[in-house]
């Protein structure tokens, strides 16, 4: 049920953005003002986000501990998994949100008779993962040369690396590749794990079409039915420097392209894809574990009604006495 | 009690696909064997705890009070502005499913809520319906739902099927900790007077006498002074231990469950010995005669009520500093809550060894240092004179218990121990220890007889992997360093890998402990006859 229609979702805005623009003509609406909008709600919902979370308070230092702790001078501490110093903690978080270290961690369990549980190599969902994001990432960069000029050389070098394969006119990038691969296992996956699948909501499916799209139609624009470049970067330079104009003769498919960006953007902010921002902010990851050394402040913390000594031995002061156990008040 | 099918038969069906309904269309089954007893009104009363009262959760009323969605709903908003783990976790899922075999109970069960994204998913669609505008708007398909009765006896069943280990949060890209969520999920039950007796008896006890057994000031010092006879007819030694002694250096804390059950009386013994022997300066309590701590198991404000008794009990004795016995999710407590709660502990002063000097820096501010860190620092300077072939009829293992593992990293001490009081130690597979180390199955107070069916799905995972060492190496013990462990992995032992036993760290230490002035020892802590004692006359058996 989630599947179709998150497909069906899609497909919608698929036809909306092919309709607007080739029946009604809503160029300027879709070139000019989605994205206006888009942009302005990912910002504003991007920082919103943020600062919903930030200003929740961490009272206690939860952090889970994936290595050897710090204790005795002469037993190694593993600072990366179980930091206790600043540094060590922005290490683990490098790792994690670089290289996506918990998951390359992950495991398959398999369950046979017996009953004998084994736990298998399953490093697909990391390497998927892995090259999802950075191909996106890449690609992202790739797009910089729309919104600038003169092109950066960065952004030149990202493409002459992306492209060494040299194949083909205009010349394949591998990140257009691996993006359309790493979103279609992760979609293939979610539905033939039947836990996966299971677990899968409308939300997890929505946002994989959307990325789908994306890249197809973006593939099928560069290499397929060619759409007139000069005119898409005048319209993102336009964009870009706030004096938006909407050249004659772009192609329908650049229409439906940026409507699908524009969603995913405006979208971004109120779905799981914040987990971008929240990655940072997570508390078992984003601390040291040195609750024994430092002291952590609760900023909430309140006196609690407790059972005192006092109290207790009131219970007991006979019995005690009788037993030979010191008393307080005899 | 619902009787637990054999080992061979429990599993049989077991598969892992999930059913054809939906997880919001599948209602719980209260089968025996998978849920614990309501917590009983005269517990929540002594605590103050809401709405006591007798029911059951088999009952088909649950005598809730009236406006307790109002209950719960203000419950959740309280602590989503009170801990960013909360409103984080229940933001950024992507659902991914790498968390979701690496339950133990999803492992033991096949149940698809028992895997750590579907037991959130059961929070997080009341969050949704709430507090989000797409869940308000589009209900089910943003994955919302309406908190009903039945959504409520899912919440129980299952954040009662999770005993917050967070082996999951090792391996989720974004750390979410299940077992955050759980603690929420109990705290909001626990406002409407849902909770189970083996937690909230315990609660009580410990509140009014000191101990979740409910041990009185005098019966605690009779039970250790049974101990000290026991040691006699072993060594020969006769240990004098002090109570509520002030002045002392030291308070030494650990949890009452072995104090009072075997094998865990035999660890206790240990600490005994070993304090004996190096002649430390230190004192038992008995108010503060409880290490564990199932107020983690109620609500943060129960943890805090419970725990003060430490840091309190230690500035009235006038101790320099706490020492803090084998124990699982007390560790959690003093390692990642105690000095939050109820420090700053400035009262006492930063551990030092008396016997080695060492200075234990990484307990600089709570003032609190771990058994095990004690002795391997013991160890390592040459302090005890330890002859490893009285356990040589042991062949010995080691079960990283969870919130030492993961709320602490307490890895290597351990071993380091171990290997100095054992000559035949063999770790379990790598995906089964340390920070992957399996649970019990039994703990968060978990641990009760009406459980066991559910006990023995949870502990499968752990259960198997000392399997593999008992045919490998012939391990017939298995070591932790956690009191519930001591009482639970017994019957998982007997059930899954009959043949192996259970020991504390130190009941190891003491049985290679040699002792000044002892006799000739020709039995273990146990009883039983050492390797190459076989024939040798034993009066005690």
């Amino acid at each position: 049920m989630g599947i179709k229609f998150s497909l069906l979702a899609v497909l919608a805005l698929v036809l909306a953005a092919f309709l607007g623009v080739e029946v009604v003509g809503m160029n300027y609406f879709f070139g000019v003002l989605v994205p206006y909008v888009a942009f302005f709600l990912f910002l504003s919902g991007f920082v919103y986000r943020i600062l919903k979370w930030a200003r929740v308070p961490v009272p206690f230092r939860i952090t889970t501990t994936s290595g050897q702790q710090k204790s005795l001078p002469w037993v190694k501490q593993n600072k990366l998994d179980n930091p206790t110093s600043k540094v060590a903690t922005i290490g683990r978080m490098a790792l994690e949100v670089l290289l996506f270290r918990s998951l390359f961690k992950n495991t398959k369990m398999e369950f046979r008779e017996g009953p004998k549980v084994t736990y298998q190599w399953e490093k697909w969902l990391w390497l998927a993962g892995l090259a999802f994001h950075y191909s996106f990432f890449i690609i992202i960069i790739r797009h910089l040369r729309f919104f600038m000029e003169p092109v950066p050389g960065f952004v030149h070098t990202t493409e002459a690396l992306d492209g060494f394969l040299q194949l083909g006119l205009p010349g394949l990038y591998i990140t257009d590749l691996l993006f359309l691969a790493a979103v279609t296992y992760l979609f293939i996956r979610r539905v033939i794990i039947p836990q996966v699948r299971y677990i899968s909501l409308p939300a997890d499916y929505f946002p994989l079409f959307l990325l789908l799209g994306l890249g197809i139609t973006g593939v099928l624009m560069r290499y397929f039915t060619k759409v007139d470049v000069i005119k898409i970067k005048e319209l993102a330079m336009g964009l870009a420097t706030l004096h938006p104009t909407v050249p004659e003769g772009i192609g329908v498919l650049f229409f439906i392209h940026l409507f699908l960006v524009s969603t995913l953007i405006a979208y971004f902010p109120f779905s799981k894809l914040m987990h971008l921002g929240g990655i940072f902010l997570s508390p078992t990851r984003n601390m040291p574990n040195d609750s024994r050394i430092r002291r952590h402040i609760n900023p909430w913390n309140y006196p609690v009604k407790v059972h005192t000594y006092e109290e207790y031995e009131d219970d007991f002061r006979e019995k005690m006495i009788e037993a030979g156990l010191p008393v307080e008040k005899e | 009690m619902a009787s637990v099918p054999k080992a061979n038969e429990l599993i049989a069906g077991t598969d892992h696909k999930p059913p054809k309904t939906g997880w919001m269309d599948t209602p719980v089954d209260f089968k025996p064997g998978t849920w614990c007893y309501a917590g009983k009104s005269k517990n929540l009363q002594v605590v103050g705890l809401p709405n006591p009262r007798e029911w059951s959760p088999a009952d088909e009323d649950w005598k809730l009070p009236k406006n307790w969605q109002e209950t719960i709903h203000d419950g959740l908003k309280d602590r989503l502005g009170k801990y960013r783990s909360l409103q984080l976790f229940m933001d950024i899922c992507v659902r991914c499913g790498a968390c979701s075999d690496k339950c133990h109970f999803f492992i033991g069960s096949g149940d698809p809520k028992n895997m750590p994204v579907l037991r959130a998913e059961l929070l997080r669609s009341i969050y949704r319906k709430d507090f989000t505008l797409a869940g308000k708007v589009l209900g089910k398909m943003a994955g919302a739902r309406e908190l009903t009765e039945d959504v409520l006896k899912e919440w129980f069943y299952y954040f009662f099927q999770c005993t917050e280990c967070r082996r999951c949060s090792v391996f989720c890209p974004y750390g979410i900790d299940t077992a955050e969520i759980t603690m929420v999920a109990r705290e909001l039950l626990n406002l409407i007077g849902c909770n189970i007796d083996w937690v909230v008896g315990p609660v009580a006890n410990c509140y009014m006498n000191g101990n979740h057994l409910g041990i009185q000031p005098h019966a605690f010092k009779d039970m250790i002074e049974f101990f000290v006879e026991e040691i006699e007819e072993v060594t020969g030694i006769k240990i004098e231990p002090t109570f509520n002694r002030k002045g002392a250096e030291v308070l030494f804390i650990t949890p009452s469950g072995d104090v009072f059950a075997d094998p865990g009386t035999y660890t206790l013994m240990g600490y005994l010995m070993l304090f004996h022997e190096i002649g430390l300066d230190y004192t038992w309590s008995t108010y503060a005669s409880e290490g564990g701590n199932f107020g983690l198991f109620t609500s943060h404000e129960m943890m805090k009520r419970l725990n003060s008794k430490m840091y309190a009990e230690a500035k009235r004795l006038g101790v320099k500093w706490i020492l803090g016995g084998e124990c699982g999710h007390m560790w959690r407590v003093i390692n990642q809550y105690m000095d939050t709660m109820n420090g700053p502990a400035d009262f006492l002063e930063e551990p030092v060894s008396p016997i080695t000097g060492t200075k234990f820096d990484n307990a600089k501010s709570t003032k609190m240092v771990h058994i095990v860190e004690f002795t391997a620092d013991l160890i390592k300077n040459g302090k005890l004179k330890l002859d490893k072939s009285r356990n040589d009829h042991l062949k010995v293992t080691y079960h990283d218990s969870c919130n030492p593992a993961r709320a602490m990293g307490f890895f290597e001490e351990p071993r380091y121990v171990l290997n100095n009081v054992c000559n035949h130690f063999y770790d379990m597979p790598p995906n089964t220890i340390k920070e992957q180390t399996f649970c019990c199955g039994s703990g968060s107070g978990l641990n009760t007889d009406e459980y066991m069916e559910m006990r023995m799905r949870g502990g499968l995972p752990r259960a198997n992997a000392v399997k593999h060492v008992h045919e490998q190496h012939g391990v017939n013990m298995l070591s932790c360093i956690c009191a519930i462990d001591r009482a639970v992995l017994v019957p998982l032992m007997n059930y899954w890998v009959p043949g192996v036993d259970v020991t504390g760290v130190h009941e190891l230490v003491a049985n290679a402990l040699v002792m000044e002035g002892e006799k000739e020892r020709t039995t273990d802590l146990r009883n039983e006859p050492l390797e190459g004692m076989e024939d040798s006359d034993n009066e005690d058996l």
